[in-house]
Formats: C-alpha cells, structure tokens, sequence
C-alpha cells in the first residue's frame, strides 16, 4: 500500500465529504422558486449587460512573470536537496542561474511590470 | 487478499480519524476566532448555544445544512458546481502529509513541501472559477484578485521553504522534522528566523486573511469570488479557508518549530508539542485579523514582489554560504 494510494484515499475522503454534504443539504433545504432570488447580487441594482467584463491587462503581466519565477524555483529545488554533495561548485552554477533570472526581474521592475497604479 | 483487507481497514480507519480530527480542530476555529476577536473588541463573543457557545459550530452546521441551495441565472452550471470541491480537496490533502508524531504519518512521501505548494497552487483554480462561472461582476473581480494575489505569495513562499530544504537537504517533511532535531540548534526557526517570517506572512496571503484579505474586501465585493454561493456550497468554501489556515499553520510548525519535539516528553499524549505549537501559530493569524487593517491592492503586490521575494533569495544564499563555511 503505496503513500500516493493514502494520499488519494485521503483527497477522495474529503471529496466524498464534501459531496455528502452538498447532497444533505439539497435533500434537507427548502425550495422556494421565485425569479426575483436568481438575479445575481448587485447591491439590490438590476445588473446590466454581461458580468464578465474585460479586465487589466496587469493580470496577465503577472500571470507572465509568475511562471519564469515558479520554473526557476522549480530548478532550485534539486540544488538545494544535493545541496551536501555539489559544495562550492553548486553554489557558484546556481548563482549564475539566478543572476541571470535576477536580471530579467530587474527589467521587469524598470519597465514598470510590478507598478499597479 | 486477506492481508490487503486489512490494510484497507487499518487505512480507513487512520484516514478517517485523521480527517474528523482535522474537521474538529476546523469547526472549533471558527468558534475561536470569533471568541477571541470578540474578547479583543470588548464584546463577548457567541455565548447562547451551549455553555460558553461552545455548540456555537454545530448550530451553524445545522443552519447551513437546512438553507435553501439557490442557483442564480446566467452561471456556468459545471464549473459552478465543481469550483467549492476544487477548493475544499486542495485546501484539506496537505493534512494527509504532515509529520503530526514520529509514528503517524498518513502519507509518508518524499517530496511533501513540493506536494504541498502544488496543492495551494491548484487551490486558485477554485477560486478563479467560482470567479468565473458566477456571471457575478463582484466574483469575478474578487476571483481575479484572489488569484493573482496567490501566485505572487505561492513565489515568496517557495523560497523561504528553500531555505529549510537546503538545511535539512530533503523534501520529505518526515526528515526535515528530524533533521531539526539533530541540529544543534533543535528548531529551524532560530536559523532561519528570516525565512519564517516570509513564510507566515506569505501565508497569511495565501489563505486570504486579514490584512491581505482583499479578494473578499467586505466593503467593496460584498463576499469576493463566493458571493453568488448559498447554503452548504457557500459553506465549504468557508471550510477551505480555515482547512487551508490550519495546513500552513502545520506546515509552518513542522518546517520552522520542529514538528513534534518538546522541551519534555508528556507522558500518553504524544501529539501534545505538535498541537500547543499549531494553537500558538493559528491564534496569530487571529491576532493579526484583529489588529491590522487591510492593505491596498498595489500596496499588497508591492510587498510581495518587491519585498519578500528579494529577502527571500537574500536569505537563502545567505543560508548557502554559512552552511559551506561551517
């Protein structure tokens, strides 16, 4: 019986949980049908045209900077476990790696990517 | 055959005393955080149901089970419908990984902390589309916010658990406990005094709490992402936050406070260092909801990508050097 098998057995519990719950709750709760409820919550205002509106585009800078950032510390992660046996050697590759990335970061923030104004 | 029956009862039964321990330590932290945010404001707190309210979690239960499940017009029905149980597993799994004694351990893994950053890197797929899927303007600004403010902490968050990774040279949350101990210092957290802090504030962020609380900001989205959710879908999104709080807080003792050691050993209660060490952490969160006001959105990511995430990659190859030096 393998950990990863405890692990899903655990996320199908809580998932099972939560679906039993959700069903207790439509067997238990009232139904009362009335147009007026379904309306989506506007501060008592009837919305007007469609809810998904554009968005800033600042959304999906980060988004951008985000995955260079989570590749990188995806790359860190190895080092620092073998970290023992790589020493200096290591230490100086790596440093390379995120000077480089650091640099990139720099001109992101010249550039204005992280203002949010 | 007979052999792996028993596994799978013995399983069953860890696995669901595990999850209603959690559910426990969940439902009783609301209770707690009321109480105690209400003794800080000079109120009393939920006193009727029960001695001291102390039923106060099973009442709202009940309330919660016995609303009516509205639907509002125009959301995308599937995506509507699987956003909460999105949240509620990836919020509640890290449980399943975490060290709480040297003997129990539900899944024993070997890359736990990258486990666990994965999970609370899904958990903004629950937010985004609940976001999304509720035909909602609040929603989906609050499901915008929300996940943008998760990827910019999950960065600072990573690296200060870099850090502990480095010193203890495994990912599996098991060794580093041990590592801790047969350090000289017995706990990570004076080492790395700098990452820890990164870390709870990183995760304060990541669980949308007070003061970074903004994808719900009462005062201008009404509820955030969930505002269109009633009943008990709106409830488990409430059961995701706080399972989400007490798995960071978990993470935190067993990352930076040594998981299960104590100065003495008490005799018959072998969780009793792991879970005075998680109270302490989670009634921190609580303090600080009640203490700080909340942050601005430009204030909020400027703290994240231009504070933590440099002193965060400072300390680690700080921490780097001191270990090949000494």
């Amino acid at each position: 019986m393998g950990s990863y098998f405890n692990l899903f057995f655990f996320a199908l519990l809580l998932l099972v949980l939560g679906i039993l719950l959700v069903a207790l709750n439509l067997i238990l709760g009232p139904r009362r049908e009335h147009s007026e409820k379904l309306i989506p919550y506007e501060c008592g205002l009837d919305p007007s045209g469609d809810a998904r509106i554009p968005f800033r585009i600042r959304f999906y800078l980060i988004a951008v900077i985000f995955l260079v950032f989570d590749v990188e510390i995806i790359f860190l992660y190895p080092w620092a476990v073998i970290f023992e046996e790589l020493s200096w050697f290591g230490l100086i590759e790596i440093s390379v790696f995120v000077v480089m990335l650091l640099i990139a970061y720099i001109y992101a923030w010249s550039e204005g990517a992280l203002k949010w104004e | 055959m007979g052999d792996l029956i028993d596994k799978l009862i013995f399983l069953g039964i860890a696995a669901g005393s595990l999850l209603v321990i959690a559910l426990l330590h969940v439902a009783y932290l609301t209770y707690a955080e009321r109480k105690i945010i209400g003794r800080m404001q000079q109120r009393l707190g939920p006193n009727r149901v029960g001695p001291r309210g102390l039923l106060q979690p099973i009442a709202d239960m009940v309330k919660l089970l016995t609303k009516e499940d509205l639907v509002p017009y125009g959301v995308d029905k599937p995506v509507f419908y699987i956003a909460p149980f999105i949240s509620l597993v990836c919020a509640g799994t890290g449980v399943a990984l975490i060290p709480i004694w040297k003997k129990f351990v539900l899944s024993n893994i070997n890359v736990g902390i990258l486990f666990i950053l994965a999970l609370s890197s899904l958990s903004a797929y629950g937010v985004i589309l609940s976001g999304w899927a509720s035909n909602s303007r609040y929603a989906l600004l609050g499901g915008l916010r929300a996940s943008a403010q998760v990827i910019s902490y999950e960065i600072a968050m990573s690296l200060a658990l870099l850090s502990v990774v480095l010193m203890a040279g495994s990912l599996n949350l098991m060794d580093i406990v041990k590592a801790q101990i047969n350090s000289p210092y017995k706990i990570y957290l004076i080492p790395q005094i700098i990452a820890f802090y990164v870390f709870i504030i990183s995760a304060i962020a990541e669980c949308n709490r007070v003061p970074f609380d903004l994808p719900e900001a009462e005062t201008e989205l009404v509820a955030g992402y969930f505002v269109e959710y009633s009943a008990m879908r709106f409830a488990i999104f409430y059961l995701a936050e706080y399972f989400g709080m007490v798995v960071m807080s978990a993470l935190a003792v067993t990352c930076f406070l040594g998981g299960w050691i104590g100065p003495f050993e008490i005799p018959y209660i072998p969780f009793f260092w792991f879970l005075i060490k998680l109270y302490i952490i989670l009634f921190i969160y609580i303090w600080v909801r009640a203490t700080l006001p909340r942050y601005r959105y430009d204030q909020l990511m400027g703290l994240g990508w231009k504070v933590l995430i440099p002193v965060a990659i400072i300390n680690l190859f700080l921490t780097a050097v001191l270990k090949l030096i000494f």
